[in-house]
Protein backbone atom coordinates (compact mmCIF):
# COMPACT_ATOMS: atom_id res chain seq x y z
CA UNK A 1 0.00 0.00 0.00
CA UNK A 2 2.73 2.39 0.88
CA UNK A 3 4.62 1.97 -2.28
CA UNK A 4 1.21 2.15 -4.38
CA UNK A 5 1.01 5.98 -2.15
CA UNK A 6 4.06 6.81 -2.67
CA UNK A 7 5.03 6.08 -6.49
CA UNK A 8 5.57 9.38 -7.61
CA UNK A 9 7.23 11.12 -4.72
CA UNK A 10 9.57 7.83 -4.83
CA UNK A 11 10.37 8.00 -8.71
CA UNK A 12 11.34 11.66 -8.18
CA UNK A 13 13.63 10.56 -5.53
CA UNK A 14 15.10 7.60 -8.25
CA UNK A 15 15.28 10.14 -11.00
CA UNK A 16 17.10 12.18 -8.73
CA UNK A 17 19.92 9.68 -7.20
CA UNK A 18 20.25 8.35 -11.06
CA UNK A 19 20.91 11.99 -12.59
CA UNK A 20 23.68 12.80 -9.96
CA UNK A 21 25.11 8.72 -10.16
CA UNK A 22 25.41 9.74 -14.53
CA UNK A 23 27.11 12.86 -13.32
CA UNK A 24 29.47 11.19 -10.66
CA UNK A 25 31.90 10.75 -13.78
CA UNK A 26 32.55 14.41 -14.12
CA UNK A 27 34.15 15.13 -11.03
CA UNK A 28 32.25 18.23 -10.53
CA UNK A 29 32.03 20.69 -8.07
CA UNK A 30 29.32 19.44 -5.57
CA UNK A 31 27.75 22.43 -5.42
CA UNK A 32 27.43 23.14 -9.02
CA UNK A 33 26.28 19.62 -9.40
CA UNK A 34 23.70 19.97 -7.23
CA UNK A 35 22.51 23.07 -8.40
CA UNK A 36 22.58 21.32 -12.17
CA UNK A 37 20.67 18.43 -10.98
CA UNK A 38 18.45 20.67 -9.34
CA UNK A 39 17.72 22.78 -12.73
CA UNK A 40 17.45 19.51 -14.47
CA UNK A 41 14.61 18.19 -12.22
CA UNK A 42 12.67 21.80 -12.47
CA UNK A 43 13.04 21.35 -16.08
CA UNK A 44 11.21 17.53 -16.49
CA UNK A 45 9.29 18.67 -14.04
CA UNK A 46 7.87 21.98 -16.08
CA UNK A 47 7.41 18.98 -18.49
CA UNK A 48 5.15 16.67 -16.94
CA UNK A 49 3.26 19.48 -15.53
CA UNK A 50 3.02 21.07 -19.26
CA UNK A 51 1.99 17.40 -20.29
CA UNK A 52 -0.45 16.87 -17.72
CA UNK A 53 -2.11 20.07 -17.65
CA UNK A 54 -2.72 19.14 -22.15
CA UNK A 55 -3.60 15.72 -21.03
CA UNK A 56 -6.03 17.21 -18.65
CA UNK A 57 -7.67 19.72 -20.52
CA UNK A 58 -7.89 16.87 -23.53
CA UNK A 59 -10.10 14.70 -21.40
CA UNK A 60 -12.50 18.23 -20.14
CA UNK A 61 -13.02 18.60 -24.06
CA UNK A 62 -14.05 15.42 -24.45
CA UNK A 63 -16.19 15.17 -21.09
CA UNK A 64 -17.68 18.70 -21.65
CA UNK A 65 -18.87 17.72 -25.26
CA UNK A 66 -20.20 14.07 -24.18
CA UNK A 67 -22.26 15.35 -21.01
CA UNK A 68 -23.52 18.41 -22.75
CA UNK A 69 -24.81 15.90 -25.55
CA UNK A 70 -26.20 13.48 -22.59
CA UNK A 71 -27.67 16.32 -21.16
CA UNK A 72 -29.76 17.62 -23.99
CA UNK A 73 -30.16 14.09 -25.49
CA UNK A 74 -28.03 13.85 -28.25
CA UNK A 75 -25.05 11.14 -28.56
CA UNK A 76 -22.35 13.22 -28.49
CA UNK A 77 -18.42 12.90 -30.24
CA UNK A 78 -18.99 9.10 -31.03
CA UNK A 79 -16.71 8.51 -34.51
CA UNK A 80 -12.83 9.06 -33.44
CA UNK A 81 -11.67 6.21 -31.23
CA UNK A 82 -13.72 4.30 -28.84
CA UNK A 83 -16.36 6.22 -27.59
CA UNK A 84 -15.08 9.31 -29.30
CA UNK A 85 -12.22 9.36 -27.15
CA UNK A 86 -9.67 11.18 -29.76
CA UNK A 87 -12.05 13.72 -30.86
CA UNK A 88 -10.15 16.22 -28.95
CA UNK A 89 -6.63 14.90 -30.28
CA UNK A 90 -8.46 15.05 -34.03
CA UNK A 91 -9.52 18.67 -33.22
CA UNK A 92 -6.43 19.71 -32.18
CA UNK A 93 -4.30 18.64 -35.37
CA UNK A 94 -7.37 20.61 -37.15
CA UNK A 95 -6.26 24.02 -35.24
CA UNK A 96 -2.66 23.15 -35.71
CA UNK A 97 -3.15 23.61 -39.87
CA UNK A 98 -6.02 26.19 -39.55
CA UNK A 99 -5.05 29.56 -41.10
CA UNK A 100 -3.92 32.31 -38.64
CA UNK A 101 -6.21 35.52 -39.98
CA UNK A 102 -5.65 39.02 -38.24
CA UNK A 103 -7.75 41.42 -39.30
CA UNK A 104 -5.73 44.52 -41.65
CA UNK A 105 -6.39 47.34 -38.98
CA UNK A 106 -5.48 45.28 -35.83
CA UNK A 107 -2.97 46.19 -33.78
CA UNK A 108 -0.73 43.15 -34.95
CA UNK A 109 1.14 42.75 -32.16
CA UNK A 110 -1.04 43.83 -29.13
CA UNK A 111 -3.37 40.85 -31.18
CA UNK A 112 -0.37 38.38 -31.44
CA UNK A 113 0.61 38.65 -27.18
CA UNK A 114 -2.81 38.49 -25.65
CA UNK A 115 -3.13 34.64 -26.17
CA UNK A 116 0.13 34.34 -24.79
CA UNK A 117 -0.68 36.24 -21.81
CA UNK A 118 -3.76 34.81 -21.61
CA UNK A 119 -2.12 31.23 -20.91
CA UNK A 120 0.39 32.54 -18.92
CA UNK A 121 -1.17 32.73 -15.49
CA UNK A 122 -3.13 29.02 -16.09
CA UNK A 123 0.62 27.37 -16.60
CA UNK A 124 1.94 29.37 -13.27
CA UNK A 125 -0.39 28.47 -11.20
CA UNK A 126 -0.59 24.67 -11.41
CA UNK A 127 3.27 25.27 -9.92
CA UNK A 128 1.87 25.23 -6.41
CA UNK A 129 -0.71 22.48 -6.42
CA UNK A 130 -0.52 19.86 -3.93
CA UNK A 131 -1.45 16.47 -6.54
CA UNK A 132 -1.20 13.77 -3.76
CA UNK A 133 1.14 13.72 -0.44
CA UNK A 134 4.70 15.31 -1.08
CA UNK A 135 3.39 15.88 -4.61
CA UNK A 136 4.00 19.43 -5.15
CA UNK A 137 6.29 20.90 -8.04
CA UNK A 138 7.22 24.32 -5.13
CA UNK A 139 5.66 24.66 -1.93
CA UNK A 140 5.63 28.82 -1.30
CA UNK A 141 4.70 29.97 1.79
CA UNK A 142 2.59 32.12 0.04
CA UNK A 143 0.75 29.83 -2.16
CA UNK A 144 -2.93 30.86 -1.79
CA UNK A 145 -2.12 34.66 -2.55
CA UNK A 146 0.61 33.75 -5.75
CA UNK A 147 -2.84 32.08 -6.92
CA UNK A 148 -4.74 35.26 -6.46
CA UNK A 149 -1.69 37.28 -7.50
CA UNK A 150 -1.04 35.08 -11.22
CA UNK A 151 -5.10 35.05 -11.76
CA UNK A 152 -5.27 38.44 -11.96
CA UNK A 153 -3.15 38.82 -14.73
CA UNK A 154 -4.87 36.86 -17.46
CA UNK A 155 -7.39 39.75 -17.04
CA UNK A 156 -4.92 42.03 -18.95
CA UNK A 157 -4.64 39.33 -21.64
CA UNK A 158 -8.12 39.38 -22.36
CA UNK A 159 -8.41 43.47 -22.20
CA UNK A 160 -5.43 43.42 -25.17
CA UNK A 161 -7.13 40.72 -27.34
CA UNK A 162 -10.69 42.67 -27.44
CA UNK A 163 -8.33 45.82 -28.08
CA UNK A 164 -5.88 44.67 -30.29
CA UNK A 165 -8.43 42.81 -32.70
CA UNK A 166 -9.68 46.25 -33.85
CA UNK A 167 -13.89 45.42 -33.68
CA UNK A 168 -16.39 46.59 -31.55
CA UNK A 169 -18.02 43.07 -30.90
CA UNK A 170 -13.97 42.16 -29.70
CA UNK A 171 -13.97 45.93 -27.20
CA UNK A 172 -17.26 45.37 -25.83
CA UNK A 173 -16.36 41.48 -24.91
CA UNK A 174 -13.00 42.83 -23.65
CA UNK A 175 -14.68 45.39 -20.97
CA UNK A 176 -17.37 42.65 -20.26
CA UNK A 177 -14.83 40.38 -19.38
CA UNK A 178 -12.34 42.87 -17.36
CA UNK A 179 -15.74 44.12 -15.17
CA UNK A 180 -16.63 40.44 -14.47
CA UNK A 181 -12.82 38.71 -13.53
CA UNK A 182 -12.18 42.14 -11.23
CA UNK A 183 -15.91 42.02 -9.70
CA UNK A 184 -15.51 38.17 -8.76
CA UNK A 185 -11.77 38.58 -7.98
CA UNK A 186 -13.31 39.96 -4.14
CA UNK A 187 -15.62 37.72 -3.24
CA UNK A 188 -12.94 34.46 -4.16
CA UNK A 189 -10.37 35.73 -2.49
CA UNK A 190 -12.92 37.16 0.87
CA UNK A 191 -13.58 33.66 1.02
CA UNK A 192 -9.90 32.47 1.21
CA UNK A 193 -9.78 34.62 4.22
CA UNK A 194 -11.45 32.28 6.76
CA UNK A 195 -9.11 29.61 5.86
CA UNK A 196 -5.87 31.32 6.16
CA UNK A 197 -7.60 32.21 9.64
CA UNK A 198 -8.09 28.53 10.58
CA UNK A 199 -4.85 27.09 9.30
CA UNK A 200 -3.02 30.02 10.52
CA UNK A 201 -0.43 29.97 7.12
CA UNK A 202 -0.97 30.50 3.38
CA UNK A 203 0.95 27.01 1.87
CA UNK A 204 -1.39 24.95 0.35
CA UNK A 205 0.28 22.21 1.46
CA UNK A 206 0.14 23.27 5.11
CA UNK A 207 -3.83 23.92 4.36
CA UNK A 208 -3.81 20.04 3.41
CA UNK A 209 -2.06 18.82 5.97
CA UNK A 210 -4.78 20.60 8.43
CA UNK A 211 -7.52 18.77 6.75
CA UNK A 212 -5.97 15.51 7.86
CA UNK A 213 -7.67 14.73 10.94
CA UNK A 214 -10.93 12.25 11.71
CA UNK A 215 -8.89 9.88 9.37
CA UNK A 216 -8.68 11.81 6.26
CA UNK A 217 -12.44 13.76 6.44
CA UNK A 218 -11.63 16.59 8.21
CA UNK A 219 -12.04 18.92 5.46
CA UNK A 220 -12.82 22.69 5.53
CA UNK A 221 -16.50 22.37 3.76
CA UNK A 222 -17.25 20.69 7.09
CA UNK A 223 -16.39 23.18 9.13
CA UNK A 224 -19.70 24.23 9.42
CA UNK A 225 -21.07 27.34 9.53
CA UNK A 226 -17.64 29.10 7.83
CA UNK A 227 -16.84 26.44 5.83
CA UNK A 228 -20.07 25.34 3.33
CA UNK A 229 -20.66 29.11 2.98
CA UNK A 230 -17.44 29.76 2.00
CA UNK A 231 -17.19 27.00 -0.57
CA UNK A 232 -20.38 27.76 -2.36
CA UNK A 233 -19.35 31.77 -2.82
CA UNK A 234 -15.63 30.24 -3.87
CA UNK A 235 -17.19 27.93 -6.66
CA UNK A 236 -19.64 30.43 -7.94
CA UNK A 237 -17.04 33.31 -8.09
CA UNK A 238 -14.57 30.76 -9.61
CA UNK A 239 -17.29 30.27 -12.11
CA UNK A 240 -17.88 33.55 -13.08
CA UNK A 241 -14.37 34.36 -13.04
CA UNK A 242 -13.47 31.79 -15.72
CA UNK A 243 -16.28 32.47 -17.65
CA UNK A 244 -18.46 29.84 -17.76
CA UNK A 245 -22.12 30.04 -18.88
CA UNK A 246 -24.24 31.27 -16.31
CA UNK A 247 -21.88 33.60 -15.93
CA UNK A 248 -20.64 33.72 -20.11
CA UNK A 249 -21.35 37.12 -20.92
CA UNK A 250 -17.79 38.36 -22.48
CA UNK A 251 -18.27 35.88 -25.14
CA UNK A 252 -22.26 35.65 -25.36
CA UNK A 253 -22.74 34.51 -28.95
CA UNK A 254 -26.14 35.79 -29.30
CA UNK A 255 -25.38 39.17 -28.19
CA UNK A 256 -21.88 40.73 -28.93
CA UNK A 257 -20.80 37.27 -31.24
CA UNK A 258 -17.92 35.84 -29.30
CA UNK A 259 -16.68 38.48 -27.36
CA UNK A 260 -12.61 39.07 -27.15
CA UNK A 261 -11.96 35.58 -29.26
CA UNK A 262 -14.13 36.98 -32.20
CA UNK A 263 -10.82 38.24 -34.61
CA UNK A 264 -8.62 35.20 -33.42
CA UNK A 265 -8.83 32.19 -35.56
CA UNK A 266 -6.39 28.97 -35.82
CA UNK A 267 -3.89 28.39 -33.06
CA UNK A 268 -4.06 32.15 -31.13
CA UNK A 269 -7.56 31.01 -30.68
CA UNK A 270 -7.03 27.39 -29.59
CA UNK A 271 -5.16 29.10 -26.88
CA UNK A 272 -7.99 31.05 -25.56
CA UNK A 273 -9.78 28.06 -26.15
CA UNK A 274 -7.21 26.14 -23.92
CA UNK A 275 -6.76 28.84 -21.13
CA UNK A 276 -10.46 28.48 -20.61
CA UNK A 277 -10.10 25.18 -19.77
CA UNK A 278 -7.20 25.45 -18.19
CA UNK A 279 -8.41 27.83 -15.72
CA UNK A 280 -11.86 26.27 -15.02
CA UNK A 281 -9.77 23.36 -14.17
CA UNK A 282 -7.38 25.17 -11.74
CA UNK A 283 -10.24 26.37 -10.31
CA UNK A 284 -11.61 23.47 -9.44
CA UNK A 285 -8.24 22.39 -8.37
CA UNK A 286 -8.24 24.88 -5.88
CA UNK A 287 -11.88 24.33 -4.34
CA UNK A 288 -10.38 21.00 -3.85
CA UNK A 289 -7.40 21.88 -2.12
CA UNK A 290 -8.68 24.81 0.50
CA UNK A 291 -12.17 23.38 0.95
CA UNK A 292 -12.40 19.39 -0.09
CA UNK A 293 -9.37 18.27 1.63
CA UNK A 294 -7.24 18.30 -1.20
CA UNK A 295 -5.39 14.81 -1.35
CA UNK A 296 -6.96 13.86 2.72
CA UNK A 297 -9.50 10.62 2.67
CA UNK A 298 -9.16 7.48 3.72
CA UNK A 299 -7.89 4.05 2.27
CA UNK A 300 -7.31 5.18 -1.56
CA UNK A 301 -3.99 7.00 -2.19
CA UNK A 302 -4.08 10.81 -1.95
CA UNK A 303 -3.52 11.52 -5.58
CA UNK A 304 -6.80 9.21 -6.71
CA UNK A 305 -8.45 10.94 -3.90
CA UNK A 306 -7.19 14.72 -5.32
CA UNK A 307 -8.08 13.88 -9.23
CA UNK A 308 -11.45 12.35 -8.14
CA UNK A 309 -12.81 15.60 -5.85
CA UNK A 310 -11.57 17.89 -8.94
CA UNK A 311 -13.61 15.92 -11.55
CA UNK A 312 -16.36 16.02 -9.21
CA UNK A 313 -16.30 19.30 -9.13
CA UNK A 314 -15.65 19.57 -12.92
CA UNK A 315 -18.94 17.93 -13.79
CA UNK A 316 -21.15 20.38 -10.98
CA UNK A 317 -19.36 22.60 -13.24
CA UNK A 318 -20.53 21.10 -16.37
CA UNK A 319 -23.96 20.34 -14.95
CA UNK A 320 -24.42 24.15 -14.41
CA UNK A 321 -23.58 25.21 -17.40
CA UNK A 322 -25.89 23.05 -19.42
CA UNK A 323 -28.78 24.01 -17.41
CA UNK A 324 -28.72 27.22 -16.84
CA UNK A 325 -29.46 30.43 -18.76
CA UNK A 326 -27.35 33.17 -19.17
CA UNK A 327 -27.53 36.40 -16.83
CA UNK A 328 -27.88 39.90 -18.10
CA UNK A 329 -25.33 42.27 -17.50
CA UNK A 330 -26.86 44.41 -14.68
CA UNK A 331 -27.47 40.97 -13.07
CA UNK A 332 -24.18 40.01 -12.86
CA UNK A 333 -22.85 43.00 -11.46
CA UNK A 334 -25.59 42.66 -8.77
CA UNK A 335 -24.78 38.81 -7.67
CA UNK A 336 -21.26 40.21 -7.31
CA UNK A 337 -21.48 42.83 -5.33
CA UNK A 338 -24.80 42.95 -3.36
CA UNK A 339 -24.81 39.88 -2.62
CA UNK A 340 -21.32 37.56 -2.68
CA UNK A 341 -19.63 40.47 -1.23
CA UNK A 342 -21.81 40.64 1.88
CA UNK A 343 -22.13 37.17 2.24
CA UNK A 344 -18.21 36.94 2.20
CA UNK A 345 -17.49 39.84 4.29
CA UNK A 346 -20.24 38.68 6.98
CA UNK A 347 -18.49 35.08 6.52
CA UNK A 348 -15.09 36.61 7.67
CA UNK A 349 -16.58 38.34 10.83
CA UNK A 350 -18.08 34.43 11.53
CA UNK A 351 -15.21 32.69 11.41
CA UNK A 352 -13.31 35.48 13.71
CA UNK A 353 -16.52 34.94 15.85
CA UNK A 354 -16.20 30.52 15.47
CA UNK A 355 -12.82 30.31 16.25
CA UNK A 356 -12.76 28.73 19.71
CA UNK A 357 -15.87 26.74 18.39
CA UNK A 358 -13.93 25.47 15.76
CA UNK A 359 -10.64 25.18 17.60
CA UNK A 360 -12.32 22.53 19.56
CA UNK A 361 -13.54 20.51 17.01
CA UNK A 362 -9.89 20.29 15.56
CA UNK A 363 -10.25 22.16 12.53
CA UNK A 364 -7.75 24.88 13.49
CA UNK A 365 -4.42 24.76 14.74
CA UNK B 1 31.78 32.62 -5.46
CA UNK B 2 29.43 29.39 -5.12
CA UNK B 3 26.89 28.02 -7.69
CA UNK B 4 24.08 29.45 -6.05
CA UNK B 5 25.23 32.79 -5.61
CA UNK B 6 25.97 32.89 -9.20
CA UNK B 7 22.75 31.85 -10.15
CA UNK B 8 21.11 34.51 -8.06
CA UNK B 9 22.98 36.99 -10.07
CA UNK B 10 22.19 35.93 -13.20
CA UNK B 11 18.59 36.08 -12.29
CA UNK B 12 18.72 39.87 -11.01
CA UNK B 13 20.53 40.75 -14.31
CA UNK B 14 17.98 39.20 -16.08
CA UNK B 15 15.18 40.34 -13.88
CA UNK B 16 17.06 43.77 -13.77
CA UNK B 17 16.79 43.58 -18.48
CA UNK B 18 13.26 42.94 -18.27
CA UNK B 19 12.12 45.78 -16.11
CA UNK B 20 14.64 48.21 -17.86
CA UNK B 21 13.14 46.86 -21.65
CA UNK B 22 10.21 47.34 -19.88
CA UNK B 23 10.60 50.93 -18.74
CA UNK B 24 12.20 52.02 -22.13
CA UNK B 25 9.12 50.59 -23.68
CA UNK B 26 6.51 52.65 -21.09
CA UNK B 27 9.07 56.06 -21.96
CA UNK B 28 9.53 55.27 -25.56
CA UNK B 29 6.13 53.67 -27.58
CA UNK B 30 4.17 56.00 -29.57
CA UNK B 31 1.36 54.06 -28.86
CA UNK B 32 -0.30 55.00 -25.09
CA UNK B 33 -1.28 51.29 -25.13
CA UNK B 34 1.79 50.15 -25.98
CA UNK B 35 3.48 52.15 -23.22
CA UNK B 36 1.09 50.55 -20.98
CA UNK B 37 2.12 47.31 -21.94
CA UNK B 38 5.93 48.54 -21.15
CA UNK B 39 5.26 49.57 -17.88
CA UNK B 40 2.92 46.29 -17.38
CA UNK B 41 6.75 44.21 -18.15
CA UNK B 42 8.59 46.59 -15.92
CA UNK B 43 6.59 45.98 -12.96
CA UNK B 44 6.63 41.89 -13.71
CA UNK B 45 10.50 42.47 -13.82
CA UNK B 46 10.89 44.33 -10.21
CA UNK B 47 8.48 41.48 -8.86
CA UNK B 48 10.81 39.20 -10.66
CA UNK B 49 13.64 40.97 -8.73
CA UNK B 50 12.11 40.77 -5.56
CA UNK B 51 11.54 37.00 -6.27
CA UNK B 52 15.49 36.71 -7.05
CA UNK B 53 15.76 38.46 -3.03
CA UNK B 54 13.89 35.99 -1.38
CA UNK B 55 11.09 38.81 -0.57
CA UNK B 56 8.37 36.19 -2.04
CA UNK B 57 5.75 38.29 -0.04
CA UNK B 58 6.89 41.44 -1.65
CA UNK B 59 6.85 40.15 -4.74
CA UNK B 60 3.43 38.65 -5.12
CA UNK B 61 1.77 41.78 -3.54
CA UNK B 62 3.37 43.54 -6.58
CA UNK B 63 2.20 41.34 -8.92
CA UNK B 64 -1.43 41.46 -6.79
CA UNK B 65 -1.38 45.36 -6.78
CA UNK B 66 0.59 46.63 -9.59
CA UNK B 67 0.14 44.00 -12.29
CA UNK B 68 -2.98 42.91 -11.17
CA UNK B 69 -5.00 46.12 -10.27
CA UNK B 70 -3.09 49.04 -10.70
CA UNK B 71 -2.44 48.18 -14.72
CA UNK B 72 -6.04 47.50 -15.22
CA UNK B 73 -7.01 50.65 -14.28
CA UNK B 74 -4.46 52.40 -15.98
CA UNK B 75 -5.64 50.28 -19.15
CA UNK B 76 -9.23 51.31 -17.94
CA UNK B 77 -8.54 54.83 -18.25
CA UNK B 78 -6.67 54.63 -21.83
CA UNK B 79 -10.11 52.69 -22.50
CA UNK B 80 -12.58 55.35 -21.27
CA UNK B 81 -10.84 59.02 -22.21
CA UNK B 82 -9.35 58.22 -25.71
CA UNK B 83 -10.61 57.57 -28.82
CA UNK B 84 -9.53 53.44 -28.57
CA UNK B 85 -10.82 52.75 -32.08
CA UNK B 86 -8.64 54.79 -33.85
CA UNK B 87 -5.36 54.01 -35.61
CA UNK B 88 -2.70 56.12 -33.22
CA UNK B 89 -3.15 56.76 -29.91
CA UNK B 90 -0.73 59.69 -29.16
CA UNK B 91 1.35 59.23 -26.04
CA UNK B 92 1.71 62.85 -25.53
CA UNK B 93 -0.09 66.17 -25.20
CA UNK B 94 0.93 69.83 -24.62
CA UNK B 95 2.17 69.83 -21.66
CA UNK B 96 5.11 67.28 -22.47
CA UNK B 97 7.68 69.84 -21.54
CA UNK B 98 6.35 70.27 -17.99
CA UNK B 99 6.43 66.67 -17.76
CA UNK B 100 10.05 65.98 -19.10
CA UNK B 101 10.92 68.65 -15.80
CA UNK B 102 9.09 66.83 -13.14
CA UNK B 103 10.44 63.91 -14.45
CA UNK B 104 14.19 64.83 -14.27
CA UNK B 105 13.25 66.41 -11.00
CA UNK B 106 12.06 63.29 -9.54
CA UNK B 107 14.91 60.98 -10.99
CA UNK B 108 16.65 63.65 -9.13
CA UNK B 109 15.41 63.28 -6.14
CA UNK B 110 15.51 59.33 -6.31
CA UNK B 111 19.50 59.55 -7.70
CA UNK B 112 20.22 61.47 -4.48
CA UNK B 113 18.07 59.42 -1.76
CA UNK B 114 19.80 56.09 -3.09
CA UNK B 115 23.15 57.37 -2.94
CA UNK B 116 22.81 59.25 -0.11
CA UNK B 117 21.46 56.29 2.24
CA UNK B 118 23.64 54.17 4.04
CA UNK B 119 22.34 50.59 2.96
CA UNK B 120 22.42 48.02 5.54
CA UNK B 121 22.94 44.56 4.16
CA UNK B 122 21.24 41.70 6.36
CA UNK B 123 23.79 39.17 6.46
CA UNK B 124 21.95 36.04 7.76
CA UNK B 125 18.40 35.31 5.83
CA UNK B 126 15.17 35.74 8.80
CA UNK B 127 14.03 32.23 9.65
CA UNK B 128 10.81 30.19 9.05
CA UNK B 129 7.59 31.87 7.97
CA UNK B 130 7.17 35.40 7.57
CA UNK B 131 3.73 36.05 6.94
CA UNK B 132 2.56 35.68 10.47
CA UNK B 133 5.64 38.33 11.11
CA UNK B 134 4.82 40.62 8.82
CA UNK B 135 1.07 40.31 10.20
CA UNK B 136 1.98 40.76 14.02
CA UNK B 137 4.52 44.31 13.33
CA UNK B 138 1.33 45.57 11.23
CA UNK B 139 -0.79 44.63 14.30
CA UNK B 140 1.88 46.31 16.73
CA UNK B 141 4.31 48.16 15.87
CA UNK B 142 2.94 49.53 12.76
CA UNK B 143 -0.56 49.79 13.77
CA UNK B 144 -0.82 53.54 13.41
CA UNK B 145 0.33 54.00 10.08
CA UNK B 146 -1.73 50.96 8.97
CA UNK B 147 -5.28 52.35 10.08
CA UNK B 148 -4.42 55.50 8.55
CA UNK B 149 -3.71 53.60 5.55
CA UNK B 150 -6.99 51.60 5.54
CA UNK B 151 -8.66 55.29 6.16
CA UNK B 152 -7.23 56.85 3.61
CA UNK B 153 -8.24 53.89 0.62
CA UNK B 154 -12.00 53.64 2.53
CA UNK B 155 -12.16 57.41 2.07
CA UNK B 156 -11.30 56.37 -1.49
CA UNK B 157 -13.71 53.93 -1.90
CA UNK B 158 -16.73 56.35 -1.01
CA UNK B 159 -15.67 58.83 -2.71
CA UNK B 160 -15.01 56.79 -6.22
CA UNK B 161 -19.21 55.83 -5.25
CA UNK B 162 -20.36 58.85 -4.45
CA UNK B 163 -18.65 59.68 -8.47
CA UNK B 164 -20.33 56.80 -9.78
CA UNK B 165 -23.62 57.63 -7.90
CA UNK B 166 -23.78 60.98 -9.97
Amino acid sequence: MDFINNIFTNSYEWIVYWIHSLLAGLNLAKDFENALVAAIMVFLVIIVILLWMVLMVLILIWLERKNAARIQDRVGPNRVGPWGLLQPVADTLKMFIKEDIVPENADRFVHTIAPMIVMMPAVLMFAVIPWGKGMFPVDLNIGILWIVAVASIGTIGVFLGGYGSNNKYSLLGGMRAVAQMVSYEIPQVLTIVPIVLMVGSMSLVKINEAQSGWAGMQWFVFAIPVGPIAFVIYYLSALAEVGRTPFDLPEGESEIVAGYMTEYSGMKWALFYLAEYFNFFIVCTIAATLFLGGWNGPILPGYVWFIGKVYALVLLGMWIRMTWPRFRVDQLMNFAWKVLVPIALVNIVLAGLALPLLKYFGFSV
Amino acid sequence: MSTPIALTYVGFFVMAAVALAGGFIAVGARNILRAAIGLILALVGVAGIYFVLEAEFVAVVQILIYVGAISILILFAVMLTRGLMKRDLPAQNAQWIAAVFISLLLFAALLYVAISTNWRAVETKVAGDLIPKIGTELMTTYLLPFEAVSLLLLAALVGAIVIARE
